[in-house]
């Protein structure tokens, strides 16, 4: 092999992989997760300069209690941690809102339609519940809460409808639909806010129904309000294992496969690709819409333009990072969620802004992409092709009437 | 033969004068599939050469690597007796090398022009209407006719190629290489193709054609290479070979077509199409007044140039495509009649009507790539059951049932059937819509890109449906096949019916002429 | 409305209008390049928030320092940032071949933390929240011909001429933008690889390059963009309200609103800011529905792209293949 032809040859060559096994593909993204955990840990030092070991220490523990500073018998000054079974019920209520958004998105995704207006299917959903709270007065609480769920999914039902159908009809792009419908849903919510406003002047809903707790969904294990949230996980795990079900073994599962595969394989089939368009948009939002009032008559109580806060589009990620299984939803949901906890922790106890806990999700979501190249690619480097080239001399032809000319060429 | 030292002819490149490109040892895999292995290739200046062989013999591959496209895993090539790497699509226009793809290689919103000068950066001013006046100049030398200001969009298939093949010339390409080019032409078109070549080549301009057809291959060239999967076999003078020495060494063997035909048993209509006209999207007729009957016990082939109609015939009886003008009836054996214009596959399916159909593209129509053999066969079975979950037993017993019956190569039934190979693919596809028993069968071009033996596997399918009684419909491309596979014949020319035949009594120039024999509105041609 | 009235109005708009104009601008070169970057917002964050750390950096104790150079250094390190932010975004799809959608969230939750985080940092060390102040810097951005345009805020001229100088920039950006687009060869590359990469490929463009370089040449002027929101919008100061992202996405939807045209984006940047300030020169609204009136601009748009997808006609459409990863030898 001759050196100039080395220096042209690429350094690398990227290749699809064929098969990779389970676990090879899990390694290379825990190996991502532990390279985006160093990362934000060098962040974190940076900033506060504190022993990058106490870091992850305390980030682990901001979900489950608190670093509470005590003197010991010598004297010194130790931090303890105390462990708050508040403080892990509602990391564990945040992990299911998140959950639950992702869940909605799973099926519109597995169609491979590019649902980003989660954001505004929660608003949707929560407004709904928030109408349901204030002028359905007088209902048994079974009842109200039933109310609501079918109210709030229905609210955000006709949210996803609406790109759904211009996506059937006319191939209207849905991701730039449903981030418009985002704006729009958070304009209704702050005309909303406006009308609710307690006190008048503060801009805000309040809390809503303080006294009665009319509408708040109720502790599952005791009878005082908001000391566990039982309930919140009950609702978003069977939503959880429904979608599942219904994504793995429905017939309209099995559609809505066959339509993300091919819509031309599908109307071969006789699938109704419109119907099945419209149908899984409205569902996605329905369950966006359901995390709505998961949020706000299980959590907050109240609705503001933040209530969703983001968490439609880090839910975007979450069922994008899962390929559409609900369970592997579950993992990635509550990694997100205790890292955001944890860098909230570090925020609190060192004096620095709560953003710090966004940096270090985008952190962490960077590296979890980024590790999914090398499950899909394959990297192979330059190697020396070793044997000379043989000689380029002209093809024996097996008529061999080209005998002449190859004897003209080289000599 | 004096040195076999390749550094030695480096550094006299004199050596090679006569020869502008020759290629030693490539090897270029995908995946575990080998696409070329140690293939060899010389081109002379100024000549034309043919590169023949099967759909998946891998011609297309080998010049992807002259064009940039792909870079070899092994060998080398020379240009001009140097060796050269051709990295990127830049580096053959640096070496004069331009390819004129299958598939076009043109932005549509763009003009003729903007298309033309896309990607040069010689670093003159960018001037429209001087690069219109070049464009127009280079087509008057060759003899093409170009409208440089034209949309891409607006334009035929026939007039893209001849964009491609001018914006080949304006980068001042020397070496020509031809994808398939008369595939998607007429007669006609592929007369001032060939014409315009042999204008080039009096230039001084030396051409690869890839090519299956011995006919073209008998006209144009002057010397053929021949690849048969994926490796070299050999090069001959045009003028000292014959079609069936061509063949032999394209396929093997000779072949001489030894399909079992047995007379139809009683055929009666099944399917009578009337007047049939269908407008695409843009207006274009696709089909013009299509009629003929589909009977039953009997194959009914459908021949023509690609793109006469063929695929807009199929996906219109199958309720995939819309119809303007015309009828569509079944008929089946209890001599109840019934219209499927206007019906969707679904309606179709519910009304009764057992149709099987196999497309042209099978892992864009006919399957569902990133599922398993149990999921495809569930793509014709899964409304079946009642309730609200999928059964997925039947199915499964049936994807075994193939995959033991056709030999199907496949890890499972659950592995993904885009990784197959494209015969096992085939076989998934005929063999779930034979499975369902139809009354009508339909295959789009079922044998293409398969090997000889899984063509006879798919040939001996088709006839056993058709002695049990089904009216099974061929469109194919190869001739030889089709007369000898097939009971009568349809010819399509321009989305016209130009001619219905029996398969027994005619012969393949008859049914190329046919092929070819257009009927002008308001002129008679005939 | 009288025609004062209307001035005042117009003048507010162009000033909210400059803050997406830039946004959008930014983006129409990204996605010509077939890139569809969700990560705007993130990116007029951190334009924003670099601009006026370098600014803060170098005004904070000196009181010396020059307008011109605090100005300079603010617009330098806010296209420096912003262009980081996309050549990140590009080295992830592009390289890494990650989706374009989740990429670009990620880059807007990241940016808005980055940008918060550091403007709570800035905050703290001044003092409190309002008291960052950079007014060097904010007044070199303010200036304008006074000699022309007047002070009369009610006056023709001054609703011409009566804007920082940015602002014309952005006009000036969107002109070049067009000429570029329309009117060079390496306008034209860039144009045929987002709408055909496999063809501009096969021309002998590298794809790769003119990506990475559509990205984040792009990023770098939807950075002003959060830049002209700091200095000028808001004076020379930060706000942790979250307007930016709002904003961000507004500039998307502009994008879709022009078509893809700089020029239209212009005049569109100026509608959106007189949908946003109407409602102030409108009788009988009140604060609920002031409201669902600023719902216009995104219900516009959405009526837009329902009307382009409609009419089908190929020269309004998006990019051919925006949004997609390209691989030469994926088959």
């Amino acid at each position: 092999m001759t050196k100039a032809n080395l220096a042209h040859d690429p350094l690398i060559r990227i290749s699809k992989r064929e098969d990779i096994p389970m676990w090879k593909s899990w390694l290379v993204r825990i190996i991502g997760l532990l390279l985006a955990l160093v990362v934000s840990g060098i962040v974190i030092v940076c900033i506060t300069h504190i022993n990058p070991f106490m870091v992850f220490a305390k980030m682990a523990s901001g979900s489950f209690g608190s670093w509470i500073k005590n003197t010991n018998a010598a004297g010194e000054t130790v931090e303890v941690l105390t462990i708050s079974t508040k403080r892990i019920w509602v990391t564990i209520r945040d992990i299911m809102t998140l959950l639950c958004i992702s869940v909605g998105l799973a099926p519109a995704f597995a169609m491979k339609f590019w649902n980003v207006g989660a954001e505004g299917q929660v608003l949707v959903g929560g407004i709904a519940t928030v109408a349901c709270m204030k002028y359905f007065t007088g209902l048994p609480t079974i009842v109200l809460v039933l109310v609501m769920i079918v109210v709030s999914m229905l609210a955000g039902a006709i949210w996803g409808f609406f790109p759904g159908f211009f996506k059937a009809h006319w191939n209207t792009n849905e991701t730039l639909f449903t981030l418009m419908m985002n704006y729009i849903a958070i304009q209704i919510t702050s005309f909303m806010v406006a009308v609710w406003e307690n006190p008048p002047g503060s801009n805000s809903v309040g809390v809503i129904n303080r006294n009665d707790q009319y509408g708040w969904l109720p502790s599952l294990f005791s009878d005082v309000p908001n000391k566990d949230f039982g309930w919140n996980v009950i609702i978003v795990l069977i939503v959880t294992v429904a979608v599942f079900i219904y994504l793995r073994y429905s017939k309209q599962g099995y559609e809505i496969s066959v339509v993300g595969d091919s819509v031309n394989t599908a109307r071969y089939a006789g699938i109704r690709v419109k119907k099945v368009y419209i149908r899984t948009m409205a569902i996605s939002g329905a369950i966006c819409g359901l995390a709505g009032f998961v949020a706000v008559s299980g959590a907050s109580h109240t609705i503001s333009t933040s209530t969703a806060g983001g968490r439609g589009f880090t839910a975007i990620i979450v069922a994008w990072l899962a390929k559409f299984n609900t369970f592997t939803m579950i993992l990635i949901s509550a990694l997100l969620v205790v890292l955001d906890k944890g860098a909230s922790e570090i925020a609190s106890s060192y004096g620095i802004n709560e953003y710090v806990s966004q940096i270090i999700t985008g952190i962490i979501l960077f590296f979890l992409l980024g590790s999914e190249f090398f499950i899909n690619y394959q990297l192979k480097f330059r190697h020396n092709k070793g044997a000379e080239p043989p000689a380029a001399k002209p093809v024996q032809a097996p008529a061999a009437n080209t005998d002449n000319e190859d004897k003209e060429a080289n000599e | 033969m004096k040195t076999t030292d390749s550094a030695v002819q480096i550094k006299n490149p004199g050596q090679n004068q006569i020869y502008a490109i020759q290629m030693r040892e490539i090897t270029k895999t995908f995946g575990s599939v080998v696409a070329n292995k140690k293939v060899m290739l010389d081109l002379k200046k100024g000549e034309i050469l043919s590169l023949l062989g099967e759909n998946g013999s891998g011609k297309t591959t080998l010049m992807n690597m002259l064009s940039g496209i792909y870079h070899p895993d092994e060998g080398y090539i020379f240009i001009n007796g140097k060796e050269v790497s051709i990295q990127s699509p830049r580096d053959a226009y640096k070496y004069g090398i331009g390819m004129i793809h299958q598939h076009f290689t043109l932005v549509d919103v763009f003009t003729a022009a903007e298309n033309v000068i896309l990607g040069l950066n010689d670093g003159s001013k960018f001037d429209r209407k001087e690069v219109s006046r070049k464009v127009s100049e280079i087509a008057s030398r060759y003899g093409f006719e170009i409208d440089p200001e034209k949309k891409i969009y607006e334009m035929s298939v026939s007039q893209k190629q001849t964009l491609e093949i001018i914006k080949a010339l304006y980068r001042g390409a020397d070496i020509l290489i031809l994808d398939e080019p008369t595939a998607v032409l007429t007669p006609q078109e592929t007369d001032k193709l060939f014409a315009v070549m042999r204008n080039m080549k009096k230039d001084g301009k030396s051409i690869i054609i890839i090519t299956h057809k011995l006919n073209e291959v008998m006209e144009i060239s002057d010397r053929v290479a021949v690849l048969r999967k994926g490796e070299y076999i050999g090069c001959v003078d045009t003028s000292e070979t014959s079609p069936q020495a061509l063949t032999d060494m394209m396929v093997g063997r000779a072949t001489t077509l030894d399909i079992d035909r047995p007379d139809p048993v009683d055929p009666e209509p099944r399917l009578v199409i009337e007047g049939l006209t269908c407008i695409d999207h843009e207006g274009v007729k696709r089909l013009d007044n299509v009629s003929f009957t589909a009977n039953s016990g009997e194959i009914l082939g459908i021949a023509g140039i690609a793109g006469s109609g063929q695929k807009e015939l199929l996906e219109a009886i199958a309720g995939l495509y819309p119809v303007s003008k015309g009828t569509i009836t079944y008929k089946p054996k209890d001599k109840s009649e019934m219209s499927l214009v206007g019906m969707d596959p679904l309606l179709i399916k519910k009304s009764g009507i057992a149709m099987s159909f196999v497309p042209e593209d099978r892992l864009g129509m006919g399957l569902v790539g990133s599922m398993g053999m149990t999921g495809n066969m569930m793509l014709r079975s899964w409304r079946k059951n009642r309730g609200f979950f999928v059964n997925r037993k039947d199915p499964n017993q049936l994807a075994n049932q193939i995959l033991k019956n056709l030999e199907v190569v496949t890890p499972s039934t659950e592995f993904p059937v885009r990784r197959l190979s494209g015969g096992n693919v085939q076989k998934v596809l005929v063999g779930r819509e034979i499975a369902s028993a139809p009354a009508v069968l339909m295959t789009a071009y079922a044998v293409r890109g398969l090997d000889i033996n899984t063509s006879y596997t798919i040939y001996n399918l088709l006839t056993e449906q058709k002695t049990k009684g089904v009216a099974v419909i061929y469109v194919g491309e190869d001739l030889d096949v089709l007369l000898a596979l097939c009971d009568r014949l349809i010819v399509l020319c321009g989305g016209q019916v130009s001619g219905v035949v029996d398969c027994r009594n005619i012969t393949k120039e008859e049914v190329g002429l046919l092929m070819t024999k257009y009927r002008k509105e308001g002129a008679s041609h005939d | 409305m009288d025609l004062t009235s209307f001035l005042t109005l117009f003048h507010s708009a162009v000033v909210f209008g400059t803050v997406i104009l830039f946004g959008a601008l930014g983006e129409i070169l990204t996605e010509k390049s077939g890139n569809l970057n969700l990560g705007v917002p993130g990116i007029m964050y951190l334009g924003g928030i670099s601009g006026l750390t370098a600014s803060f950096i170098y005004e904070n104790g000196n009181p010396n320092a020059s307008g011109l150079v605090s100005a300079l250094l603010a617009l330098i390190s806010a296209f420096v940032f912003s262009a980081l932010g996309g050549l990140l975004y590009s080295f992830l799809t592009i390289t890494l071949r990650t989706n374009q959608n989740v990429t670009g969230l990620t880059l807007t939750i990241f940016g808005g933390g980055l940008a918060n985080f550091l403007g709570g940092m800035l905050q703290k060390f001044s003092g409190g929240v309002g008291q960052v102040k950079v007014g060097k810097a904010a007044d070199t951005f303010g200036i304008y011909i006074k000699s022309i345009a007047g002070t009369d805020t009610s006056h023709p001229l001054y609703a011409i001429f009566g804007y920082g100088w940015l602002t014309y920039i952005a006009i000036a950006i969107a002109i070049a933008i067009f000429f570029f687009l329309g009117k060079t060869r390496t306008g034209l590359n860039l144009r045929a690889v987002g709408e055909n990469p496999a063809t501009a490929d096969a021309a002998g463009i590298n794809v790769t390059v003119y990506k990475y370089l559509g990205t984040c040449i792009g990023a770098g002027i939807s950075g002003f963009g959060g830049l002209y929101y700091t200095m000028n919008y808001i004076g020379g100061t930060w706000a942790n309200d979250g307007t930016i992202e709002a904003l961000g996405w507004l500039a998307v939807a502009l994008v879709i609103f022009a078509t893809w045209r700089p020029i239209n984006a212009v005049w569109g940047a100026y509608l959106f800011g007189i949908a946003y300030w109407a409602y102030l020169y409108i009788a009988g609204l009140n604060r609920h529905t002031l409201e669902l009136f600023k719902m216009l601009p995104y219900v516009v748009t959405l009526i837009v792209l329902i009307f382009v997808s409609l009419r089908r006609k190929k020269e309004d459409q998006p990019p051919a293949h925006l949004g997609l990863p390209y691989f030469r030898e994926d088959r």
